[in-house]
């Protein structure tokens, strides 16, 4: 694949690994500028680490670049600082931290305070519960509100790119749907890029243009999310069909 | 009656002091999640650095003031380069390497300044003032007061202030507030640096008391522990109100029981840490460890 002008994300061959042993055997991914590339996968098969070598929070090779520039080598603080947004799996949330101080660590790097405190705002008034309970610790909170939370923390930032560990992880479905749909509403209103890793393929795929599946620290399929979609193997191993 | 209020003055002043240096504990604890051993030690090369200025010519107040700058330089160089090898290891060895550091840096302060006590001048002035026909010492007063003072403003860095607010982050989730484009290794080192500055305070407190030497902050280093331990380890509010009760206790205990005195009153605070840890780990004004999946 040739660099693509208008990939916002580029992974070519990059690999990593905790001490010695290698999780990512060479995984070469794009995310298009305004568009949403779906990360699928069993358990253990890489996906986290691809988000945490893309954060730099492990240690990787090959070449990662945000708009064609390398970004493999700089740490999670400087990767964030160029733009890119991470809500880890678990959430991240700032658990004594009460859910108004959550969003504004999300905001820290802004110059425009006027701007944070209005943002805050706006999602207080999008979710009203968070809004409720805006100076209670974020710990206090339900799932579904903490994940909703560290999306709404991570677009404090005014990130480009939002990678999203997992969103769906340990909520009720009925929950984990609301979560995307809401993910799904923010993402069309802002054009903003993603890259989503998730078990449940069928929400991901949903809200994605372009998937891959990965297996063993290797992307084993890639193609549109429709294409996915449609495949048996897709259809069998993670839809459930 | 009019004893026992110069008693629990008294009592005030010295867990003043033990809260300075609870203060300083509590802030790395905050940040790292780690005691640090050497907190004392680098409290008593603060205040001999105050001491060699002072001994110099220059006043006493602009002394104290560059020892606590010095201290800020000392606490920061420490964080950045040893225990920054250690951080994401396990907890223990960075708190064995912070033990280490207690034994060097007792060697050096040791070697530079030698191991005879040495006079420290106080602060304040050693008059009285009666107040309600008790008769109070100026200094034990003016220590109190200085805590106070220290207490509010760490309140407003921490509740009011964007540092404030980075360091709470960090001390919550390191990795996760690294994610927020938070420089963790930078505030990291600033923790440090201010501890090491509220211990330098705590030295020159201390010091006109029990005079200067390297093994000045040992005892109260426990005190300390004790404090912070009692007032819950991550409240920097329950550390200072802990080191009162204790500094009180003590003071009574020394002197109206008989059996205690001077000589074991040392057990006060050992006797408070063990109940603490047995019956409310989490200490007065620490909070629980709730995780909610």
């Amino acid at each position: 694949m040739s660099p693509d002008a208008t990939n916002i994300l580029e992974l070519v061959d990059v690999r990593a690994g905790y001490g010695r042993a290698e999780v990512l055997h060479g995984v070469s991914l794009t995310v298009r500028e305004g568009g949403v590339t779906a990360l699928l996968g069993a358990n253990g098969a890489g996906k986290t680490s691809t988000l945490r070598a893309i954060s730099g929070m492990v240690s990787a090779t090959g070449r990662i670049a945000l708009d064609g520039k390398q970004i493999l080598g700089s740490r999670p603080d400087q990767v964030a600082r160029l733009g890119v947004a991470h809500v880890p799996q678990g959430r991240g949330t700032l658990e004594q931290l009460s859910v108004r101080e959550n969003l504004l660590v999300g905001g820290y790097r802004r110059r425009d305070r006027r701007a944070v405190a209005v943002q805050i705002d706006e999602y207080f008034d999008l979710f009203p519960a968070l809004g409720s309970r805006a100076t209670a610790a974020a710990g206090n909170l339900s799932g579904g509100e903490q994940q909703m939370l560290a999306v709404c923390r991570a677009l404090m930032s005014r990130p480009r790119l939002l990678l999203l560990d997992e969103p769906s992880l340990g909520l009720a479905p009925r929950m984990a749907e609301e979560v995307f749909n809401t993910i799904g509403r923010l993402q069309r209103e802002t054009k903003l890029s993603m890259l989503v890793v998730e078990q449940t393929a069928a929400l991901a795929l949903a809200l994605a243009d372009t998937a891959a599946v990965m297996e063993t620290g290797r992307i084993a399929l890639r193609g549109s999310a429709a294409e996915l979609a449609d495949r048996d193997e897709v259809r069998r191993a993670y839809l459930g069909d | 009656m009019q004893h026992a209020i110069q008693q629990i003055v008294d009592g005030f002043a010295a867990g003043s002091i033990y809260g300075a240096l609870a203060l300083a504990l509590v802030l790395v604890y905050r940040a790292t999640g780690m005691i640090n051993f050497a907190q004392g030690l680098l409290a008593v090369a603060s205040t001999y650095i105050a001491w060699s200025v002072w001994r110099a010519g220059s006043p006493l107040i602009a002394a104290v003031v560059l020892a606590v700058a010095a201290a800020l330089v000392l606490g920061a160089f420490t964080e950045r380069v040893v225990i920054r090898r250690f951080e994401g290891g396990p907890p223990h060895t960075a708190v064995v390497a912070t033990i280490a550091l207690l034994i060097l840096i007792n060697g050096l302060t040791g070697s530079i300044w030698g191991y005879v006590s040495q006079p420290f001048p106080s602060l304040f002035p050693s008059g009285t003032v009666t107040v309600g026909g008790v008769v109070l010492a100026i200094p034990s007063l003016a220590t109190t007061g200085v805590l106070i003072v220290v207490v509010v403003l760490l309140q407003l860095l921490f509740l009011r202030t964007r540092l404030g607010l980075a360091l709470r982050a960090v001390a919550d989730n390191a990795d996760s507030s690294a994610l927020s484009g938070l420089n963790v290794g930078r505030l990291l080192m600033v923790g440090w640096a201010l501890a090491a500055a509220l211990g330098a305070l705590a030295g020159v407190l201390i010091a006109p008391k029990v005079y200067l030497d390297p093994t000045m902050m040992d005892t109260i280093l426990v005190y300390a522990l004790a404090a912070a331990v009692l007032g819950g380890l991550d409240s920097p509010l329950g550390a200072v109100v802990a080191a009162w009760i204790i500094g009180v206790t003590e003071n009574l205990a020394g002197t109206y029981i008989p059996y205690v005195r001077d000589d074991l009153k040392i057990g006060v605070p050992l006797v408070a840490m063990f109940v603490i840890l047995l019956t409310r780990p989490q200490g007065l004004f620490g909070r629980r460890k709730a995780a909610r999946v």
